[in-house]
């Protein structure tokens, strides 16, 4: 092939020239150009090298089917692989690459595996599990995990940036009446109809320009394309790809927004991503021209044939000097047309021996009956061995010396987007193709998408389209009807493959993926006959194009093998996306620091400001400890620990869930949700409760107040907050709507800070106006009461200790919680108190074997962490007949326990396998759930569980198994409460 | 990309909502026997056509619907509140 710009022809603007870097070597070409097009001019013709067998591969089409000219743009954190030469639009600076090639894609050391093809069939990967015949040498895990990280290396095309992404991307959100996909004479015919009917029309395009297949026409002129529809009203997006269809006519858009090299814009986003809900779609996505199967129809230089004709009517590009056509349709002729007139030297084979109409002005020769056998050339094409095809025994005939061959199989519908809503298309034997079934929803096919060729025909259709969706809304009845499918003057006659005689062909189903027609009758004699299985064997119609050339003519080999027709073999579903989507352009914005929503507390800034490090809960970030100079994390929250169990400490809490519980029905509805017994809770009492599951395990836990006759404020875990709430709402809502009850969240209402150690009261004595409201007698235990801080400020005081100390949660309006710890905190200075986070936080209720999410996981039940004497015998509530199935109260259940090291010096981690000693192995008897340093035992200590419990294994030594950190060691069995077990210290 | 047209807020995307479970079951009382708890937790049917199920607007309103959908198309019948009396105070 020696392709090359010519004068007179195409749509670029030669006034401005680009320059382009491939394979590090500069070139130039014009604003208007793709990759594919101005990588042809300079007459490159090696793009990439083949998946398994890196055989040299060309550009072999002109649009988002290609599935040789995949290239890698960009470098550093800019790379972008798997990109076809096709789609990609040229820029002033555009950097390209060959990929799947070492050291170059001209020469590829890898091309060695062209020549152990044999090796590389359909089904390789599987059979190397399966050995070498004939004593399966190789079988077996350990060998595959040897040879997978070499398969890993090889496998796979361009090779993706391991840097961060430092493009933005956006997501958006539109709606309209009518959305078009597909700008071609029925697309645009149907968005002008649309629109002149006063209707909201949205017009999308994957291209830089509109007209679809008229850009290769001399006489169209997109710019006036555009402007007349944007006249009539019609949003016209350009660069847009219509990657899926999903329900309610909702499509998923990418919008190539901003190229790599563009640096004015900074701001704007690379792409954009679009959720459009439009009450009807019309889709005119076009139709795919397929290649034909024959031996090396892969060489550079061959090429779809209608391509050759858009290079040179659009882009200037004669793709070949003495160009061979093959085809078994007559919408090849057009091209043969155009190209000679360009000045090359064309000869078209025509499968079809008897011709009822004239296609020619005899300005080329025709050779009827004729196919193609076999390319000779390895990087480039030397001459084309031709064939007879009369009665389908190929043989023979002639060898033609040129330097390109054009194949045309005939076209596939790009019925895509329909697939995506389930809609199979249906065979249409006639047409030699897929055409698209009628939908229920509000979708309309038009154009060749429907299977329409003509041109005439297609504007006709897409007018048609428009009006059947305006009957369908209801907007208008008009009468209207669509052109017959097809259009041809000659009927189309089947061309899949040209056999090859001698053994081991080379004819491509699927460039891409290296899967050949020799493959596919490899697959049939394993026997996966069925279309997925024989695409998931083969690859055929896997990755980037998914099969938009090649599908066809793999099944239409299956049922030739199976002795049946294609509508018969079936074929696979279209999924989105319809073309490869940016995994950037689905996180948007999503990213960084934006990946979720942040909540914080009203004292966040507090904490900040005081020297909290903060850590992660769910969406809210809470105080993790607070360092002082050069502490580490395990320094600080030793010391914020003990401080607390010797003077005083003080703690956000906000981000407990928070509940108001109001209504008549209040106290039977809070008696039925909690396991334990709560219909005397006292007026100004609180008291812990636990909730269960429907099928009896533990939900969550937390406090429940009773604030009067008939209104209550529970708190829940911060983790359950939003799952206990919802619950709430479905038991009144939906189980028990007789129930007069109303639940509120407040979480966000009500700032909270625990403070807690022996010189508490000296602490609030100083912060409360009047301190005699929280004395013993007034404030015991589990009580709380309503008082003011300094200043007049109205709180709430509920004596609940999750340390294990005497301590105190503050409830305060959240726009004063600011103030209230600037009250706490400057008192509690004066005490030696200290301000801890989280992580001492665990510390303190580890020591007291208070459980929390890490414990209360889902999988355990009240029994397990032993609370089951908390559960009442006399009432029923949720969970209560499920918490005694069988498998809940087996004996051996893993039960709460606490462990000590038994050298204290050492430590172990949470996720520690508990085995018994000289039985280490499988699940073991038990497991570690959280571990912290106890400053008052001064060692390491863990809770966890282990089958039979306390009473079983108490002061026993076992064995803690830790495989993936490889250590083993040996861990003693104590009760779970390690510190103050009669509670003394709560009561002070 | 459902379509939820909640009987108080007007049609909404389904991201606002959450599922909530099979509709059709009739839960027992608390107090009924362990077997016919079992029988609402654990048995299914797995449907192929229009099925009842729950759903929250959780990011709206916060109410519980009754939603027939098919499981096949996605099209919904019928979209009701679970609450017997909500109906008629937002008719009201």
């Amino acid at each position: 092939m020696s392709s090359q710009r010519i004068d007179n022809f195409g749509k670029i603007n030669r006034e401005k020239q680009f320059r382009f870097s491939w394979e590090n070597k500069n070139y130039f070409g014009y604003e208007g150009d793709s990759l594919a097009s101005a990588l042809l001019a300079n007459d490159i013709r090696i793009v990439g090298r083949s998946f398994k067998y890196h055989r040299p591969r060309g550009i072999m089409s002109c649009g988002v089917e290609e599935s040789g000219g995949l290239v890698t743009i960009g470098t550093g954190n800019k790379k972008d692989p798997n990109v076809r030469a096709t789609s990609q639009e040229l820029y002033e600076g555009l950097i390209a690459s060959g990929q799947n090639a070492f050291p170059s894609v001209n020469f590829d050391l890898g091309s060695v595996n062209n020549y152990l093809s044999r090796f590389f069939a359909a089904g390789f990967y599987y059979k190397t599990f399966m050995g070498i015949p004939p004593f399966e040498w190789g079988k077996g895990t350990a060998v595959w995990m040897f040879f997978e990280k070499f398969i890993r290396k090889a496998a796979g095309m361009g090779r993706v940036s391991r840097l961060p992404d430092p493009d933005i991307y956006e997501h958006a959100n539109d709606f309209c009446d009518i959305l078009v996909v597909g700008s071609g004479p029925a697309g645009i015919a149907a968005a002008k109809e649309a629109a002149d009917k006063k209707l909201d029309v949205i017009l999308v395009e994957q291209d830089n320009f509109i007209g679809g297949d008229q850009l290769s026409e001399t006489s169209f002129d997109s710019n006036n394309a555009l402007a007349e529809l944007r006249s009539l009203g019609v949003r016209v997006m350009k660069r847009t790809t219509a990657f899926g269809l999903y329900d309610n006519c909702v499509l998923g858009l990418i919008e190539r927004v901003k190229d790599q090299s563009n640096p004015i814009n900074k701001e704007l986003p690379k792409q954009r991503f679009w959720i459009v809900r439009a009450k009807h779609v019309i889709i005119g996505s076009g139709a795919f021209e397929r290649h034909i199967a024959f031996n090396n129809n892969d060489v550079p230089g061959s090429m779809t044939v209608n391509a050759s004709k858009h290079y040179l009517n659009r882009y200037g590009v004669l793709t070949g000097k003495n160009i061979v056509i093959s085809t078994n349709n007559d919408s090849a002729y057009g091209t043969a047309e155009a190209l000679v007139k360009a000045g090359a030297k064309v000869i078209v084979l025509d499968n079809r021996e008897n011709l009822n109409s004239n296609l020619t002005n005899n300005n080329f020769e025709v050779r009827n009956g004729v196919v193609p056998y076999n390319i000779n050339g390895t990087r480039e094409i030397k001459s084309l061995d031709i064939a007879d095809s009369v009665n389908l025994t190929y043989k023979k005939i002639d060898t033609i010396t040129c330097d390109q061959v054009l194949m045309s199989g005939g076209w596939s519908p790009a019925v895509h987007l329909l697939s995506h809503r389930g809609v199979k298309p249906k065979w249409n034997s006639e047409n030699q193709c897929f055409i698209p079934d009628k939908a229920k929803e509000n979708i309309t096919m038009i154009g060749s998408a429907r299977g329409i060729w003509g041109k005439d025909d297609c504007t006709a259709s897409g007018i048609a389209g428009a009006l059947d969706a305006l009957n369908r809304l209801g907007i208008s009845k008009t009468n209207y009807f669509f052109p017959k499918q097809g259009g041809w003057k000659n009927s189309i006659e089947p061309l899949y493959e040209v056999k090859y005689k001698k053994s081991r062909s080379k004819s491509f189903v699927d460039f891409q993926h290296d899967v050949t027609c020799d493959d596919v009758r490899l697959a049939h004699r394993e026997g996966f006959i069925s279309v997925e299985h024989l695409k998931r064997y083969t690859t055929l119609g896997m990755a980037n194009d998914q099969g938009k050339m090649g599908n066809i003519i793999g099944l239409s080999l299956m049922a030739d093998l199976l002795g049946k027709e294609i509508p018969d073999v079936g074929t696979t579903t279209f999924r989105p996306p319809f073309t490869p989507v940016s995994i950037g352009a689905l996180a948007g914005r999503s990213v960084g620091k934006h990946f979720m929503p942040l909540r914080t507390t009203p004292m966040h800034q507090w904490n900040l400001n005081n020297g909290a490090t903060m850590i992660d809960a769910g969406l809210y970030q809470r105080p993790w400890y607070f360092p002082k100079k050069n502490e580490t994390i395990n320094d600080a929250y030793i010391r914020e620990a003990a401080k607390v169990r010797k003077t005083v400490g003080i703690c956000d809490v906000t981000s407990l869930g928070k509940i108001a519980i109001q209504g008549p029905d209040s106290t039977e509805f809070i008696n039925r949700v909690y396991s334990n017994a709560f219909a005397k809770l006292p007026i100004n009492k609180t008291r812990y409760g636990i909730m269960l599951r429907d099928d009896g395990l533990v939900l969550d836990d937390g406090t429940c107040w009773r604030i009067s006759e008939t209104e209550y404020f529970m708190t829940t875990s911060t983790a359950q907050a939003g799952r206990v709430m919802a619950f709430l709402e479905e038991l009144l809502q939906v189980r028990w709507p007789d129930l007069k009850v109303n639940v509120t969240s407040v979480s966000e209402q009500w700032g909270v800070a625990a403070i807690s150690g022996p010189k508490t009261r000296e602490v609030l004595d100083e912060c409360l106006e009047d301190s005699s409201v929280i004395s013993n007698d007034n404030l015991p235990y589990m009580g709380f009461i309503s008082a003011n801080l300094k200043g007049g400020i109205p709180c709430k005081i509920a004596r609940i200790s999750f340390s294990g100390e005497l301590g105190f949660e503050i409830y305060i309006l959240a726009d004063y919680a600011n103030k209230m710890m600037d009250i706490l905190w400057n008192s509690a200075k004066k005490f030696d108190g200290c301000l801890y986070g989280l992580e001492a936080l665990g510390a303190l209720r580890v020591e007291k074997g208070h459980v929390t999410g890490a414990e209360l996981d889902g999988r355990t039940t009240i029994d397990d962490v032993g609370l089951g004497k908390m559960a009442s015998n006399k009432k029923s509530y949720v969970g209560s007949a499920m918490r005694k199935r069988g498998v809940l109260s087996a004996e051996d259940r893993e039960k709460l326990v606490g462990f000590f090291p038994v050298n204290k010096k050492y430590t172990f981690d949470s996720g520690t396998i508990i085995c018994e000693k000289n039985n280490i192995k499988g699940f073991g008897i038990g497991r570690v759930t959280s571990v912290t340093h106890s400053p008052e035992l001064g060692h390491w200590i863990g809770l966890g569980f282990i089958k039979g419990g306390v009473e079983k294994w108490k002061n026993t030594i076992v064995i803690g198994s830790d495989p993936i950190r490889n250590k083993e060691m040996e861990i003693q069995v104590v009760s779970p409460h390690m510190i103050d077990p009669q509670g003394k210290r709560l009561h002070a | 990309m459902i379509l939820i047209k909640c009987p108080y807020c007007g049609e909404r995307d389904h991201s606002e909502f959450s599922y909530g479970g099979d509709a059709s079951i009739i839960y027992p009382s608390l107090d009924a026997p362990q077997e016919e708890w079992v029988k609402a937790i654990f048995f299914r049917e797995n449907i192929k056509g229009i099925q009842k199920e729950t759903w929250q607007h959780i990011n709206g309103c916060r109410m519980w619907l009754e939603v027939e959908r098919s499981t096949i198309t996605h099209e919904i019948t019928s979209i009701k509140p679970c609450h017997k009396n909500l109906q008629k105070v937002i008719d009201n």
